[in-house]
């Protein structure tokens, strides 16, 4: 049933594969993005309680939900690589690391940047703000943990398993708001119901997530192929790519 | 067009350092992984061109004096 996907845990075709989707997917997230932000920021109406401070919500909710799709993007790639013992897989998780890092620094950022004004704090210890930096050092722990074996093997080995278990992680930043007390508000739209935001605001919202996820795909594909370079440098296809 | 004018847009309604700090650090977090990330390939590649020419050059090199 699925194996039309084996060439693709073969690392040259998945180098090409890459290369073949990045400029679409790298323009069109970026192209999504602008279009989402600037409708988010100057052709909705204001919020009627936190005025134009809402803005924020466009970088905020799409950073977040992709910050926990990029932690489970890489988990799915630690699993695969673990149980299959596919090298690709390894250098996947590798590859999707920063990117969440990143993703789950703006969507704190930007919560404390809203928080700040409408709150009267940039930080408090509620259960989704701590639950969303411990994302944030699971990112880290995977990064740092490969770094410190000499062994490249043993590294990815124990990155990929930490990147599983901390999987735990994400229905507890999901439920928190739910489970505890939060000075955080409850979900508005990841819940199997109605929305609770008004559709002029939801659309620019929908639109900036899709980019966010595009944008993963794209710098997924860049930073993987980079990886496959790095660790099949001494393959002939490789020098035949890069020295011929 | 929500906003009046562009310093009303520029100034958010009182918010605007706060909105105009999210999207900032956003922004430039997003493009300065995009550049890293293409700058890393960028110099692997140049580096393995140049370690792959050396080692032709040192082939070339022994062969000429057997």
């Amino acid at each position: 049933m699925f194996k039309w996907l084996d060439p693709y845990a073969k690392s040259e075709t998945l180098y090409h594969l890459c290369g073949k989707l990045l400029p679409y997917l790298m323009v069109s997230a970026l192209a999504l993005l602008l279009l989402g932000n600037i409708w988010g920021l100057a052709f909705t109406p204001a919020d009627y309680q936190q005025g134009d401070s809402y803005r924020i919500i466009h970088i905020h909710v799409p950073s977040a939900i992709m910050s926990m799709g990029a932690y489970a993007a890489m988990a799915s790639a630690a699993f695969v690589a673990l149980v299959w013992q596919i090298k690709v897989a390894h250098w996947a998780v590798l590859a999707i690391a920063p990117i969440g890092a990143v993703y789950t620094a703006i969507a704190l950022i930007t919560g404390m940047a809203w928080g700040k004004p409408m709150w009267g704090a940039w930080w408090v210890w509620d259960a989704r703000l701590t639950s969303e930096l411990i994302l944030l050092f699971l990112y880290l722990g995977v990064i740092a943990l490969h770094g410190a074996f000499s062994d490249r093997q043993v590294g990815n080995k124990v990155a990929s398993l930490l990147a599983l278990v901390g999987v735990i992680n994400l229905p507890i930043i999901h439920f928190s708001v739910e489970w505890w007390n939060t000075l955080h508000q409850g979900a508005s739209i990841t819940k199997f119901a109605k929305p609770s935001i008004d559709p002029s605001m939801l659309w620019p919202l929908l639109i900036s997530i899709l980019a966010f996820a595009l944008l993963l795909l794209a710098l997924t594909c860049l930073r993987l192929r980079t990886a496959i370079l790095v660790n099949e440098q001494h393959r002939p296809w490789v020098r035949k790519l890069v020295g011929g | 067009m929500y906003f009046q004018s562009f310093s009303d847009f520029l100034a958010m309604g009182g918010y605007g350092f706060f909105v105009w700090l999210s999207f900032g650090v956003t922004y430039l977090l997003l493009l300065g992984l995009i550049a890293v990330s293409a700058y890393q390939q960028k110099q692997f590649k140049q580096q393995l061109t140049a370690s792959i020419a050396r080692e032709q050059r040192v082939k070339q090199y022994q062969e000429q004096q057997v």
